[in-house]
């Protein structure tokens, strides 16, 4: 118990108390940030919890490292798809829907170098997979509490104001000096050529904000149509209700390369940012 | 009449938004937003080139005197598809910057607040500590890379 973490340089959240828990699932940090008035309370820790094993589920049913999980048994052909759960049924149903809305960009059947045609929803399921544990979180947002999880870079926020509030008047609500609208999560996006430093920053007040590139793992995202790594775009983050779609339009739009800038038209009810090769940059914002 | 001509490289169908924008000083900048097939976001400098950017005075052939960035807003433009708005920023005339503030909505009808806020581009000074970041949003890091990364850091700063 010491004291209160905040942020230098944060008046407005020197007045709000602020809680983080981490863990390392998926072979990545998740992070759960939860702020309020009662961020301190005991009870916020069960959901917290709760989502933490929704997400080590899913890391035991889909990992790629772990030789007994349900993806490596279809992958090794052991089970068909039809004899596998409703979960996984479920994901490889979105990675097709993924791969024509992408035009080919996020191709799970094309991810895994010298393997064509493996399936492997990595990309994807780790955007599911945190959708599906941030339902654990929504009590959050009736007790006046914003709650953020940050998986591996990518980012699901929401604040309490913008939950539909069945006004609850819960003790401790909307009390927490944020203005009538709270204060909005500040996201900040990291410098493709330096991991210490930020490029772009974006305010997020439900919704999630996913980064793809290669900052952190060289060329890793390959071009699906050509098998070859995609390089004329660096990052690409893509913000957006749903985050499942932002990390599938964020890696897609790496993918695409020279079609990205004209690809984000399409993207409606999305903003976000692209880092080019030579240090230029493409931002939009659409309608939805 | 000095002309800026840019081009954003992609492939889909060479569309070309032509953006012009009249200054006060009643010159006009027109950029041109071709989505071609090429890749990177490249710039050309149309006639003049002269790299100065539009800063208000009127001398019209000099040349650049200090490095200079401009921002400029383009018309709002009618396509075929719905009303087109880009922002760009120039500096020392290059194109370092395209934003599109407004894109066709899907009932046609031209709508300005979309439903997320555009990244704010941040200076080259700025870190996490020192911008009032509460997460950091970035490609896919491993555990090992987390160490060093911003996420950790303000992860320690709210437990």
């Amino acid at each position: 118990m010491s004291g209160t973490g905040v942020l230098e340089g944060t008046p407005a959240a020197a007045a709000t108390p602020r809680r983080a828990w981490v863990e390392q699932i998926m072979g990545m940090p998740i992070s759960i940030h939860v702020r309020g008035a009662g961020a301190r309370s005991a009870w916020v820790e069960q959901p917290i919890q709760a989502a933490f094993a929704d997400l080590r589920a899913a890391d035991a049913r889909f990992s790629t490292y772990r030789e007994d999980s349900e993806l490596r048994r279809l992958q090794r052909g052991e089970v068909s798809l039809a004899e596998t759960s409703d979960d996984l049924r479920e994901v490889e149903r979105l990675c097709r829907t993924a791969l024509v809305r992408s035009d080919g960009g996020f191709d799970a059947w094309a991810c895994v170098p010298g393997r064509p045609g493996l399936f492997d929803p990595t990309g994807l399921v780790k955007g599911w997979a945190v959708a599906r544990a941030s339902r654990q979180l929504n009590g959050l947002g009736g007790q006046g509490l914003d709650w953020a999880i940050n998986a591996g870079g990518d980012v699901l926020a929401r604040c309490a104001s913008s939950a539909d509030g069945e006004a609850g008047g819960v003790g401790d609500r909307a009390d927490d000096g944020g203005g009538p609208d709270g204060e909005a999560w500040q996201v900040g996006i990291e410098d493709p050529t330096d991991g210490s430093r930020l490029i772009a920053r974006v305010p997020v007040h439900d919704g999630a904000v996913a980064t793809s590139g290669s900052a952190a793992r060289g060329a890793h995202i390959l071009d699906p149509r050509t098998g070859q790594a995609a390089t004329e775009i660096v990052q690409a983050t893509v913000i957006g209700p749903s985050l499942l779609w932002a990390d599938v339009w964020a890696t897609a739009l790496v993918a695409l390369g020279p079609e990205a800038a004209a690809s984000t038209r399409g993207l409606h009810g999305t903003s976000g940012l692209l880092v080019f090769a030579d240090g230029t940059t493409h931002r939009w914002a659409n309608a939805s | 009449m000095r002309r800026i001509v840019l081009a954003i490289a992609g492939t889909l169908s060479g569309l070309v938004l032509v953006l012009s924008y009249p200054t006060s000083l009643n010159r006009s900048t027109a950029a041109s937003t071709a989505l071609g097939s090429d890749g990177s976001a490249a710039t050309q400098s149309g006639s003049s080139s002269s790299g100065s950017a539009a800063s208000g005075t009127s001398s019209g052939d000099t040349t650049t005197t200090a490095p200079t960035t401009t921002t400029y807003s383009g018309d709002t433009v009618r396509t075929q598809f719905g009303p087109v708005q880009v922002q760009i920023t120039v500096t020392n005339g290059s194109l370092t910057d395209a934003v599109a503030t407004q894109y066709p909505s899907q009932d046609g009808r031209s709508m300005q607040i979309s439903s997320y806020a555009v990244p704010t581009l941040e200076s080259e000074t700025v870190s996490a500590q020192s911008a009032s970041i509460h997460l950091v949003s970035g490609a896919t890091y491993t555990s090992r890379a987390y160490v060093q990364s911003l996420q950790s850091a303000l992860d320690q700063a709210q437990l």
